[in-house]
Formats: C-alpha cells, sequence, structure tokens
C-alpha cells in the first residue's frame, strides 16, 4: 500500500503539524511525543517522510569527509592579511601613543601655566596687602 | 561557480590532515609566540577551513576573505584558546561567525550553481557500486540543495548536520538563541528534504483538505 493510499483528510492535517517534528526525529528520536510516535507507526506517508529526512541526514554528515581545495596561495594571503593587519596595528598604536602625548603636553602646558598665573596672583595679592597690614 | 577549486575525499571517520599531538603542539608553540608554529597551523588546516567558509558563504571570493578574516582573529585570540576542544573545532566556529558577518554584509544570495562541477567521490568502499552511485547522486543534490537555502538556514544546516557542532556553539557564534537555532535547523532540513524528495507535500495526498 502507498502513501497516497492510506492518506485521509484526518491523517493529512496530522502528517502537516507533524513536519518540522520528523525532521528533529531524523536525529533523534525522543523528538516525538507518544501521540506523534503512535502516528507515525500506522502511517506509511510520514515513515516514508521520516526515511527521506535519514537520507538527507545521512547525506549532509557523509559531505564532511569531503574537502574543497582552495585555488593556490590562501595560506599566502591568509598570512599576508595578518601582518598586514599588525602593520596597521602598530602604526595605529605609535599614532595613539603620540597623539596621547601631545594631548599629555597639552595638559601639562596648561597645569604649570594655570599653576604660574595662580602663583603670580597670590603673589600680587599678598604685596597688595603688606602695607595695610602695617 | 567554482573557481580554481576541487574537491577530495578526506579520510573517513576523522578529520582529514590533522593529528590532534601534533595539532596540540604547534598551538602550545603558536600560545608562546612561534609564529612559524602558526603559519605550520595555517597550512594544516587552511582546506578545512576553507571548505566550511565554501559551504557557509556559497562562493570563493567571499569564503577566501572569511578564511582570512577567521585566522586572523584566531591569531588575535590564540592565548584565549584553551584546548579543550580541538583546534579545527575552535577555528569552525570563529568561521562560522567570520562567515555569519560577511554573508549578513553582503545580503545577496548568489546562484552561482555551486558545487554543480565538482566530482564527488564517495569514501565508504563498504557500499555496493549501485549503493554508491546513488549516494553520491545524494551528495551531489544535496550540495546544490544546499546552496538555494537562505544564508541564515544554510549556515545552521551545516554547523549542525554537516560540522556536527553543538546547539549551544552554533547559536553562540550565529548570534541567535539556542531555541532559534534548533527551529532554523528543522526548517532547512524540511527544506532540503522538499526539494530533494519532491511531490509529498498535503496537497498531493489523495483526500487531503
Amino acid at each position: 500500500m502507498s502513501p497516497r493510499q492510506v492518506a485521509t483528510p484526518q491523517a493529512g492535517a496530522a502528517c502537516a503539524d507533524l513536519g518540522q517534528h520528523l525532521a528533529a526525529a531524523a536525529s533523534d528520536p525522543a523528538a516525538l511525543d507518544r501521540a506523534a510516535r503512535d502516528h507515525v507507526e500506522t502511517c506509511l506517508r510520514c515513515q516514508a517522510d521520516l526515511v527521506q529526512h535519514r537520507r538527507v541526514l545521512r547525506a549532509l554528515r557523509s559531505l564532511r569527509t569531503e574537502v574543497l581545495e582552495p585555488a593556490p596561495g590562501l595560506v599566502t594571503e591568509v598570512l599576508a592579511h595578518i601582518e598586514e593587519a599588525g602593520e596597521r596595528h602598530v602604526i595605529r598604536s605609535l599614532l595613539t601613543g603620540r597623539r596621547a602625548a601631545y594631548i599629555g603636553g597639552l595638559a601639562a602646558a596648561t597645569a604649570a601655566a594655570s599653576a604660574a598665573g595662580a602663583i603670580v596672583l597670590v603673589t600680587r595679592t599678598k604685596n597688595r596687602r603688606l602695607p595695610l597690614a602695617g | 561557480m567554482v573557481t580554481g577549486a576541487g574537491t577530495s575525499p578526506g579520510p573517513p571517520g576523522r578529520a582529514p590532515r590533522t593529528d590532534p599531538e601534533a595539532m596540540a603542539a604547534l598551538v602550545a608553540r603558536a600560545q608562546a609566540g612561534d609564529d612559524q608554529a602558526f603559519e605550520d597551523l595555517v597550512t594544516a588546516t587552511h582546506v578545512e577551513t576553507y571548505t566550511l567558509a565554501r559551504r557557509l558563504t556559497g562562493n570563493d571570493d567571499d569564503a577566501r576573505d572569511v578564511v582570512q578574516e577567521a585566522y586572523l582573529r584566531a591569531y588575535r585570540s590564540l592565548d584565549r584558546f584553551r584546548g579543550e576542544a580541538r583546534f579545527s573545532t575552535w577555528m569552525y566556529r570563529i568561521t562560522a561567525n567570520c562567515a555569519s558577518t560577511q554573508v549578513g554584509r553582503r545580503r545577496r544570495h548568489r546562484h552561482d550553481e555551486l558545487l554543480e562541477d565538482l566530482v564527488v567521490v564517495d569514501t565508504r568502499p563498504e557500499l555496493d557500486p549501485e549503493a554508491q552511485a546513488d549516494a553520491a547522486d545524494l551528495r551531489h543534490r544535496v550540495n546544490g540543495a544546499l546552496d538555494e537555502l537562505p544564508p541564515k538556514l544554510r549556515a545552521v544546516v551545516i554547523l549542525r548536520d554537516v560540522y556536527d557542532l553543538p546547539h549551544e556553539a552554533i547559536a553562540a557564534e550565529l548570534g541567535i538563541s539556542e531555541s532559534a537555532a534548533k527551529v532554523r535547523l528543522h526548517r532547512a532540513r524540511k527544506k532540503l528534504k522538499e526539494r530533494l524528495f519532491p511531490g509529498r507535500e498535503p496537497d498531493d495526498i489523495e483526500g487531503a483538505p
């Protein structure tokens, strides 16, 4: 008997509901609950679907043993990319270092100028106060 | 279209071109700052990394970019590799992440008839010639069907069913939840099956609504 012959409208609806569960059950039988298992046991269509899912899964797993050979030069490209990125990183670090030194210098100069200004201000204030104090 | 690339079978039952102990020794030397060791790691694993990148991106140019970026990231984060997984598995995760970024960047699906001109050789000698031919034919069609999948579904089914990465790792590298990864996997398997074995939809069934 073919799956077409055993299918009924009710069975068809159940089969449609089971679609993704069968996909999961291809690798994990526990993916089907009791009701779904009972259905699959009596439904040739779902059994056929499950067999097909397992065939696809076997074919997918067998792809693991194949390799696609890249055109020559890939290792050289990889190493050049790493070296280039390393050089970019060094340049960036240098620029960052110089920028930090520049900003640090500016900050130091500003701080020194402020300190000098403050000293001058304090000195002048003291000088102005001295005659009054006497 | 395949440019300058070919297919060859690796040894069955283990990852091609890798000896775990030799790889671990190379990783240790590379982590200690030996650049030659890292170069040897690249040489030993680049074909596998490229194979995954090619399958995920669907074309040679993107795959080469992904491979370059993946090894750069590996080089920069080598000290974080603890050796709990194999180096090649660690590279798969990085490659998956890079490919996800690359595919997201491109956002256009190519129909370059990937792998159409590749010769697929079955590596299981225990099969009789007819079964071998069937398996080879199915694998050939699976390759084509994978290329037709939306990139998001393709990535998950390749990483899970071909490379056997756990759902958790796939979810982490693709930036999705574990449940979303599972849903995508089942959708992808269903689409593949429908493409490879058409004609079994509910509408085809007598008496179906």
